[in-house]
């Protein structure tokens, strides 16, 4: 336990001191939905109907941005290989590194939303399932995310073919991410897509640390 | 019951014999069936009476449909006892359906498309059961891709194995979409309880096109399985062997 603590701790520390690695992923988000802003004429209403999908959209390739470095730095270093042959569970190690990367480039994408939406003059009355669905959803993506970049770690050519695997893997989450703002913007209850977001989650949780450590375990063998 | 003709097959040997035996009836017979399915759809079938002609198209795309969730299943399967028993040849034969599933994926996207253009007056458009299907085939992809991103075929067929069965949650969600979601595309015609909703005449060719579409994937599978087999067992001592058995019996070479 005081093991996993301790990664824990040092995951934050290492993010700490290298600040651009984490500030990187909310700039790109904030870079991506302004371009939209650019890209059609200006104060087009449309963009509040679009608002939905460039967020969420924005808000998963944005934290895809960091999930390469999530295995990769520390297999360059060797922490990797320590945390193969140590006596604490890989699984939750796993679990642990996932859960940081959320921490790190998940939830300042969430807390980012709001402001981006009133950017695009999306109704606030909305925001509750934006925010809500992008709180369960950006997890799922570390998670999802880790367990490609645990599959493709130490690949000379993983760079290029680990969005390509997350995001076919990704789709539930934003058609019922999108789908939770889309039910409310139709005056309806939001609470059964982000019952499915929940579900999701939880799903993703509890299996794909112990598949992500069997990933890892067969790439060092 | 005796049980050691199928621990035999697991050998590379055995099973590059069993297939080498049994390939070209799957081929030869799933080409037959086809040829036979196709005149029976193309010609003797009548037309529909709404749909007229372009109801003869599902000749094509419900095989390709039905065989790339069927390949995909197998496909984890295969996953599932690569990762479990680490069998050789489990191994092989995953890595031989990702390109055959991916292919027959695509064929279905196509027709699909090709039929929707007349009846639904789109090529594409964003339902349950078309957009399951894309992801299918991303997935199918993406099996492809992280199979030769690897040096190591073994290790690279156990990631594939991972992958594949993570993947396999989108196998139900294709399958069911058109029962779970309000979708544009049309309910199960035959692959149901009770009465097929097709008339005999019609319905015949389908069945002789299903049963020859999974004939020949078993044919492509088992060919690509043994080409794997090859490649991987190269260096091997029945490979040499069989290599000079057959340079012996053939009349070129």
């Amino acid at each position: 336990m005081s093991a996993l603590v301790a990664l824990f701790a040092r995951e934050l520390k290492l993010a700490a001191r290298a600040r651009t690695e984490w500030l990187m992923p909310p700039l790109f988000f904030v870079i991506v939905v302004t371009l939209f802003g650019f890209g059609v004429r200006p104060n087009d209403p449309q963009l509040a109907a679009f608002a939905p999908a460039i967020l969420w959209v924005g808000a998963l390739l944005a934290a895809l941005l960091s999930l390469e470095r999530l295995y990769r730095s520390d297999q360059e270093d060797g922490t990797l290989e320590q945390l193969l042959v140590s006596p604490t569970s890989l699984t939750f190690a796993v679990f642990i590194k996932s859960l940081a990367h959320w921490l790190l480039s998940g939830l300042p994408l969430v807390l980012l939303a709001a402001p981006l939406a009133a950017m695009l003059g999306f109704p606030s009355a909305l925001l509750t399932p934006l925010v809500v669905g992008l709180a369960l959803g950006t997890p799922c993506l570390s998670f999802i995310g880790g367990f490609v970049a645990a599959l493709t770690v130490g690949l000379p050519r993983g760079g290029a073919l680990l969005p390509v695997l997350v995001l076919p893997l990704i789709v539930p989450v934003v058609i019922f991410g999108a789908g939770a703002v889309r039910a409310s913007g139709q005056g309806l209850d939001a609470s059964a897509p982000l019952y499915f977001l929940a579900a999701i989650l939880m799903f993703t949780l509890t299996v794909l640390p112990w598949l992500a450590a069997a990933a890892l375990r067969n790439a060092f063998e | 019951m005796n049980w050691t003709w199928f621990h035999r097959l697991a050998s590379p040997p055995s099973f590059f014999r069993f297939a080498e035996r049994f390939a070209p009836w799957f081929g030869g017979l799933g080409l037959l069936l086809l040829l036979v399915a196709w005149y029976g759809g193309l010609v003797l079938a009548p037309a529909d009476y709404q749909q007229k002609d372009a109801f003869r198209i599902i000749y094509v795309h419900v095989p390709a449909a039905a065989v790339s969730l069927s390949l995909y299943i197998a496909m984890a399967v295969c996953g599932a006892i690569t990762l479990i028993w680490r069998m050789k040849l489990a191994e092989c034969v995953l890595v031989a359906i990702a390109p055959v599933g991916a292919s027959f994926t695509a064929l279905a996207l196509l027709t699909g498309m090709l039929w929707g253009k007349p009846m639904w007056g789109a090529y594409w458009v964003w339902d349950a059961r078309l957009t399951a299907e894309l992801v299918l085939l991303f997935l199918y992809l993406g099996v492809v891709g992280l199979n030769g991103a690897f040096d190591d075929p073994r290790t690279a067929a156990r990631a594939c194995g991972l992958l594949a069965i993570v993947g396999a949650v989108n196998v139900p969600i294709v399958h069911y979409s058109v029962v779970w979601w309000n979708s544009l595309h049309q309910g199960s015609t035959i692959l149901k309880f009770g009465k097929p909703n097709i008339s005999a005449s019609m319905a015949w060719p389908l069945y002789a096109g299903l049963l020859g579409t999974y004939l020949w994937c078993g044919y492509a599978v088992l060919r690509r399985a043994q080409n794997e087999l090859l490649l991987r067992e190269r260096g091997t001592r029945w490979v040499r062997e069989m290599g000079t058995e057959l340079a012996g019996t053939a009349d070129v070479c």
